[in-house]
């Protein structure tokens, strides 16, 4: 299979690591992004693949609506976020951006273009939501928004202690619309695991302060902040992270309590620092995200964070969610907990993840192709035994002779 | 309600930035071109991203027949009229074609030049509007490597100065855009220099705010003013074995 070459899309590029890059070559669908209609009594809008989901909030939310589901970035297109099956801080209630697909045209091996939903086409359907662009290219999607009546989230954060403590506020929180925690991964012993812990709600028209009830959806224009030059190596080091750790840890804990967020800060914090990966150095850095079954999420969780906290090697974001329910075919989400790191490179990175992918075998979780960079198949066939019938299917309907990436050459999809 | 917006080779990158930028200041907009039919899904996607009207109009510069009943076809009258109407061609091609060189001055002046006078006539009657051409630094002077294209600008230049100076009193405004280098389709792969180079909305951008300060020439960076005014005042038996690269 190795070397035969293929095509895959790319969207916006926000996947971590090689998912985008094409065996042979490369489909730029940034050009293919026009809306093509909209339906205000549904909230169903039809457009094309290379839409970026921040447009889309541009346009809809100063007309009282928001995505169903958003990543942490607002620069994805809908080509992508239907390719990783992405999943934001309510898939416990919510699930995954699939769940708002209705249909989408996709472009098959043999250029013919076909209309799937879960109703028309079933199979190709399920298979390319998750399908990681390896089931053809999307060209057009119909997505269902959600009505707001702000633009404005109310987030309350709590403190917990340690992971035994997170995950209690996790599961009494399990009626909050959007919840997420940053986990402070220098902690250790019985800190281990401590965290913050944020949940938010869409704020009612009503519910404003007086200032802000004639213009619900109208919030202060960010500025960006950009980092203009790539860090010297070695500024992130295990002594400005923990002091970094540290710092954001007292911080929160002496901030109030329930505070009122605007859309852009809440959802999507790093995209206000454009260019932030770059605090990282020129060697850049990698993401490590897995989803553990709730069964073994507690041991499973303290195993990784423990391996992460006695490396020194900080991890600068860490950030756990609770999954909920998924039935996609191929998708990343299972009902549990989802941790993920990121790593500056370096020598000693690579034997860090490979302990934590270990880590995650054994706790029967899987890992997410959309910040994967460097899995290699057989790990990836351990973990999730759907890997096998995915490949099968592509062989079946000769969609690995037209589709592949360097990712699938690598996983052997 | 605000003016509506016409414009000529709608389907051209810099034509479709002009809709967009007009549309999101909430102004309606039509878009005109060959096979405007095709063109529905860029004017779905204006009307829903910028909740204003938009429609397209079947439009074919070279069919210079057909020009009066296009422009007589609107009611109302749009207030704002752009013509991005134009075509670089290949200087070779013309040298070695007549044919293709009157295509290129064709397209490039007198098809924009026609029916904007068409335009102009209409507006004058009613005692407003706004005309706007866009032509190109690169009819500021003749140069080896674009002449035909650059003498038809030049021509298209001379042609939108004239018209602004017969319509002074009329309540009539014509603005002159001068983009230098700009990446679009017609461009791709020709490695233009980024410093000199502006993107389509830029130039959006630059006719939007000329037409809202009632300004009549305005080059999209103002660098190219300076460029071309040191290219200008190179004396011609100096230029002539000069090469200056397009
Ligand atoms: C700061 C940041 C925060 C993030 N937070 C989250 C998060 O909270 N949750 C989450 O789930 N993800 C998150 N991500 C990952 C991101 O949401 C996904 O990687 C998403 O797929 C990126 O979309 P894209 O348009 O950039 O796609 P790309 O990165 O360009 O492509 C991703 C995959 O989609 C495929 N693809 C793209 N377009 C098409 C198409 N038209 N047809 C078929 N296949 C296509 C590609 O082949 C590739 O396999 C985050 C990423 C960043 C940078």
């Amino acid at each position: 299979m190795i070397g035969k070459g293929g095509v895959v899309a790319r969207g916006n590029g926000r996947a971590y690591g090689d998912s985008a890059i094409g065996a042979a070559a490369t489909l730029d669908m940034r050009r293919l992004n026009r809306m093509l209609s909209f339906d205000a009594q549904t909230g169903c809008l039809v457009a094309e693949a290379g839409v970026i989901l921040g447009d889309v909030i541009a346009t809809f939310l100063p007309r009282g609506w928001f995505p169903w589901v958003t990543p942490g970035t607002k620069f994805v297109t809908l080509g992508g976020a239907i390719a990783a099956d992405i999943h934001g801080k309510n898939h416990h209630r919510d699930g995954s951006f699939g769940n708002f697909v209705e249909w989408i045209d996709v472009m098959g091996a043999d250029g013919e273009i076909t209309r799937a939903s879960r109703e028309e086409n079933a199979d190709l359907f399920a298979w390319s939501v998750g399908g990681m662009g390896l089931t053809g290219v999307i060209l057009r999607a119909c997505i269902r928004l959600r009505p707001v009546e702000s633009g404005w989230i109310a987030q309350q954060t709590v403190a917990a202690p340690n992971l035994a403590e997170a995950m209690d506020v996790f599961e009494s929180a399990n009626d909050a619309t959007y919840s997420v925690a940053w986990v402070d991964c220098i902690a250790s012993g019985a800190a281990l695991g401590r965290s913050l812990v944020m949940t938010g709600e869409h704020v009612g028209a009503e519910e404003l302060p007086h200032a802000y009830r004639s213009h619900p959806f109208r919030t202060p224009r960010k500025r960006n902040l950009s980092v203009p030059f790539n860090a010297p190596t070695g500024i992130l080091n295990r002594f400005s992270v923990r002091a970094f750790n540290a710092f954001y840890w007292r911080r929160a804990q002496r901030a109030s309590r329930e505070t009122l967020v605007d859309w852009d800060s809440y959802f999507y914090p790093l995209d206000a620092v454009l260019g932030w990966n770059r605090i990282y150095g020129r060697r850049g850095f990698l993401q490590f995200q897995c989803v553990l079954p709730l069964e073994s999420s507690k041991a499973g969780l303290a195993a990784l964070l423990s391996e992460t906290a006695a490396s020194g090697q900080g991890s600068f974001l860490t950030v756990l969610k609770r999954f909920g329910q998924q039935n996609g075919r191929f998708s990343f989400p299972m009902p549990g907990y989802t941790l993920a790191l990121d790593f500056p490179v370096s020598a000693r990175t690579f034997s860090l993840l490979d302990r934590l992918d270990a880590i995650t075998l054994d706790h029967g979780g899987r890992f997410y192709l959309a910040k994967d960079a460097r899995l290699t198949a057989t790990t990836l066939r351990q973990a999730d035994p759907r890997a096998d019938a995915f490949c099968t299917m592509r062989q079946e309907s000769d969609l690995d002779q037209a589709f592949a990436s360097a990712q699938s050459e690598r996983l052997l999809l | 309600m605000k003016d509506i917006v016409l414009v000529l080779g709608g389907r051209s990158d810099i034509g479709l930035a002009v809709a967009h930028h007009f549309a999101a200041a909430g102004h309606p907009v039509a878009l005109a071109a060959r096979n405007a039919a095709d063109l529905e899904e860029a004017r779905a996607d204006i009307a829903i991203r910028h909740g204003v009207e938009a429609t397209l109009h079947e439009f074919d510069a070279l069919d210079t027949d057909a020009l009066s009943g296009f422009v007589n076809a609107f009611d109302p009258m749009p207030g704002i009229v752009v013509s991005a109407v134009g075509a670089l061609g290949d200087q070779a091609e013309s040298e070695a074609d007549p044919a293709a060189a009157a295509l290129v001055m064709r397209t490039n002046y007198e098809a924009p030049a026609q029916v904007l006078e068409l335009f102009a006539a209409r507006m004058v009657a009613r005692g407003s509007g706004t005309l706007v051409g866009i032509s190109s630094v690169a009819g500021d002077r003749g140069r080896a490597v674009n002449y035909v294209y650059g003498s038809a600008k030049a021509g298209f230049t001379a042609y939108l100065s004239g018209l602004r100076n017969r319509l002074s009193n009329s309540g009539v405004h014509v603005v002159t855009i001068k983009p230098g280098f700009v990446y679009t389709r017609m461009t791709e792969g020709m490695g233009l220099p980024g410093s000199l180079t502006a993107r389509p909305e830029a130039v959006a951008e630059t006719i939007f705010q000329a037409v809202a300060r009632g300004r009549s020439v305005v080059y999209v960076k103002p660098i190219w003013r300076v460029i071309m005014g040191i290219i200008r005042a190179i004396p011609e038996p100096i230029f002539r074995k000069t090469r200056i690269g397009s």
